[in-house]
């Protein structure tokens, strides 16, 4: 009996003041974020970018700690940018394509060009499109990678997938799928019809991307996202793929699975991914601590193996350490060097950017796709 | 003040009584039933917050407009005019509105002889151990279910493989409608088995002795008598499974392909590309408008009087 707990009232009421009070003091937790701003640096940025393979040595060089929200997709990106208080990210990663539209809604900082390794880079990528407005720099390229025909090495032979013809086979119906997203598909369909900027095409051309495109619906398996693209690759049940590159089928590749990319004739699209300070952001010294560290040799290896998805590389630097430190990961994107590589498909003008929409609204695209995918 | 009191009469006491008795009820009845408020108020006021309230928001964000990726809050009519005129809206509703019949109807024919059979033919001690069964696919989630399915339906999969074994083709099972219709059962058919066993379980068993005892054979009593006496459970059963497939986004996606699109796809293609969030709300409400629609009706059918 001595052991009995007497619950009273008062006690019983006195406990869950106190424990209600703690929980509603809870709620002013972001001003316990504002103390460690100095000590955080919060990154929006696609999956995988603030993983331990790749930001754990940066935390322990400069004793932080940094914390990331994902999105999926530059849409996705500029959604939550607009909604969120400004200072909620110190860093924005994004697509070239986006990056004219965050200077114009004026989400980042300009910045200096002497901070950064651009001597590293290739000189195609010292002065990347839409990264730069004149003489200001607003964003610094840290790995790039192609989208092409993505097919499973096992069931259809390399020689096969030389055009995106292949996509059209008659023993291919119903094994080919789609990467959700109408930007890339179009865009490698607007390819095939041999416009030179794949996204800036007048009426007419668009119309005849969009007759070829439905012509490809009777052999479509399905439409996926990130993970449905990797499961319906892996477990074979799609055998080739459009509008989607190394990035996932590379994950795929390092895991045994018999996949990959390759570019077509026609040639394919180039993506890329870049860093941004962030407007009002409360550790722009750390941001831009981080966009040296990772655009630094060893940062750019990391970046080029990332588990989340691997890319290619604009430092020279970074694939000289690549090659000394991992030649098979090297070979297996193609940046060896002293042979021909991928510099050489880019050189070649084998790859185009990819772009959003100029001469028709991103709406049209979209309504287009949801056509598409209902036809 | 002694006359007046002689001069009224056994009935007009009684008269008066029940006047009393009725004015007391009727005070009664316009107290506030502060024990029923309580007890309740928790529920309403979670609804208010949680269903309510952002329903609100969703109709209203529905007249918003985007402009650079932003929500500009206004009154306009233009995403309601722009996706009810769209074709593919239209297709995605007719077909989400049509698997989710299917569904509902495939899934309610293929529960109700399981239920019976286990309201009916088992010992009591079985029935609690097929109930309990039955409640077992909720430890996992949905999702993990729907995947584990991939390796099941995929062309090289389980199922085919034994389909090899006896010398047949493979059939193609994922990334069709097939594949979204046993995600649907994977979502539904414990659940709607469970409601309507709950229902099957409780009818009074003399009133299937009386039919029987008037000639009444087997199936005319399950259709006649078993079926009427559990309506209620077994249109509440339905409902749940036309709620929950009409809104499915998981299986239409990982076992279907994701093609045609539903409904829940379209809300996604919606809010992917230029974020569009107020004709995502326009999807999303005419889709709650559906729903209420549909509920409404089948609680009505429930609960109608029998003629």
């Amino acid at each position: 009996m001595k052991n009995r707990i007497d619950l009273s009232r008062r006690t019983f009421l006195k406990t869950t003041s106190i424990l209600a009070s703690t929980a509603a003091l809870s709620g002013l937790l972001p001003l316990r974020s504002f103390a460690a701003a100095e000590k955080e640096l919060v990154i929006l940025a696609w999956a995988g970018h603030a993983e331990p393979d790749i930001v754990a040595d940066f935390e322990r060089k400069y004793r932080v700690k940094v914390r990331a929200k994902y999105y999926t997709g530059g849409d996705n990106m500029l959604g939550l940018i607009s909604q969120s208080p400004p200072g909620t990210f110190d860093l924005i990663l994004s697509d070239a394509e986006y990056v004219q539209q965050l200077n114009a809604a004026e989400y980042i900082e300009p910045l200096d060009p002497a901070d950064y390794p651009f001597e590293d880079f290739y000189p195609e990528f010292q002065h990347f499109p839409g990264h730069w407005q004149g003489d200001k720099l607003y964003s610094v390229l840290i790995r790039f990678g192609f989208l092409g025909i993505a097919y499973n090495t096992q069931l259809i032979p390399e020689a096969r997938v030389q055009s995106y013809d292949v996509f059209w086979d008659e023993s291919l119906k119903g094994k080919v799928g789609h990467f959700d997203w109408h930007l890339p598909n179009l865009g490698q369909i607007s390819l095939m019809g041999g416009n030179a900027r794949p996204y800036d095409i007048d009426v007419a051309h668009w119309q005849r991307v969009q007759q070829k495109m439905m012509s490809l619906r009777p052999q479509i398996g399905g439409f996926f996202d990130y993970g449905g693209t990797f499961s319906s690759l892996k477990n074979g049940q799609i055998h080739a793929m459009c509008g989607i590159g190394d990035w996932i089928t590379g994950v795929l590749q390092r895991a045994g699975a018999p996949v990959k990319t390759v570019l077509p004739k026609e040639g394919g699209l180039q993506w890329t991914e870049s860093y941004c300070i962030a407007r009002k952001a409360h550790s722009p010294d750390l941001a831009k601590k981080f966009i040296q560290y990772i655009t630094s040799p060893e940062g750019q290896v990391k970046s080029a193996k990332m588990a989340a998805y691997p890319a290619l590389i604009p430092s020279q630097k970074g694939w000289e350490l690549l090659n000394r430190t991992d030649p098979a990961e090297a070979r297996r994107q193609g940046m060896v060097l002293g042979q021909r590589n991928v510099m050489d498909d880019i050189r070649d003008g084998r790859i185009k950017y990819r772009e959003l929409p100029v001469q028709q609204s991103l709406d049209e695209w979209n309504d287009f796709w949801s056509q598409y995918k209902g036809a | 003040m002694i006359s007046d009191k002689l001069k009224t009469s056994p009935s007009a006491l009684s008269d008066n009584a029940d006047a009393e008795t009725r004015r007391a009820t009727n005070k009664r009845v316009w107290r506030l039933p502060w024990f029923g408020l309580c007890v309740s108020m928790p529920i309403l006021i979670w609804q208010l917050i949680f269903f309510v309230l952002p329903l609100v928001f969703l109709v209203a964000i529905s007249f918003w407009l985007v402009r650079n990726f932003r929500m500009v809050p206004t009154f306009e009519w233009h995403n309601w005019s722009y996706m009810l005129s769209r074709g593919f809206f239209w297709d995605a509703y007719v077909h989400t509105l049509a698997m989710a019949a299917g569904a509902t109807v495939l899934i309610s024919l293929v529960a109700f002889p399981c239920a019976y059979t286990i309201a009916f033919k088992f010992r009591e001690s079985a029935k609690q151990l097929l109930v309990l069964l039955l409640v077992t696919p909720f430890f996992t989630s949905y999702l993990v279910r729907t995947y584990s399915w991939q390796v099941f339906l995929s062309d090289n999969g389980i199922f085919n493989a034994a389909l090899g074994l006896v010398g047949l083709e493979p059939f193609a099972m994922l990334n069709t409608a097939f594949g979204t219709y046993v995600g649907y059962f994977t979502l539904c058919l414990p659940l709607v088995v469970l409601l309507q066993l709950f229902s099957l379980m409780y009818i009074d068993r003399s009133l299937i002795e009386a039919a029987h005892n008037l000639g009444c054979g087997r199936w005319r009593t399950v259709l006649l008598v078993v079926v009427p006496s559990a309506r209620i459970g077994i249109v509440v059963a339905a409902l749940f499974c036309f709620i929950l497939t009409f809104g499915d986004f998981v299986s239409p996606l990982y076992l279907g392909g994701g093609q045609p699109p539903t409904l829940s796809t379209l809300i996604t293609d919606t809010t992917k590309s230029g974020q569009q969030w107020p004709r995502a709300a326009v999807i999303a409400t005419m889709m709650i408008a559906t729903l209420l629609i549909s509920a409404f009706a089948a609680v009505r059918f429930a609960y109608r009087r029998r003629a």
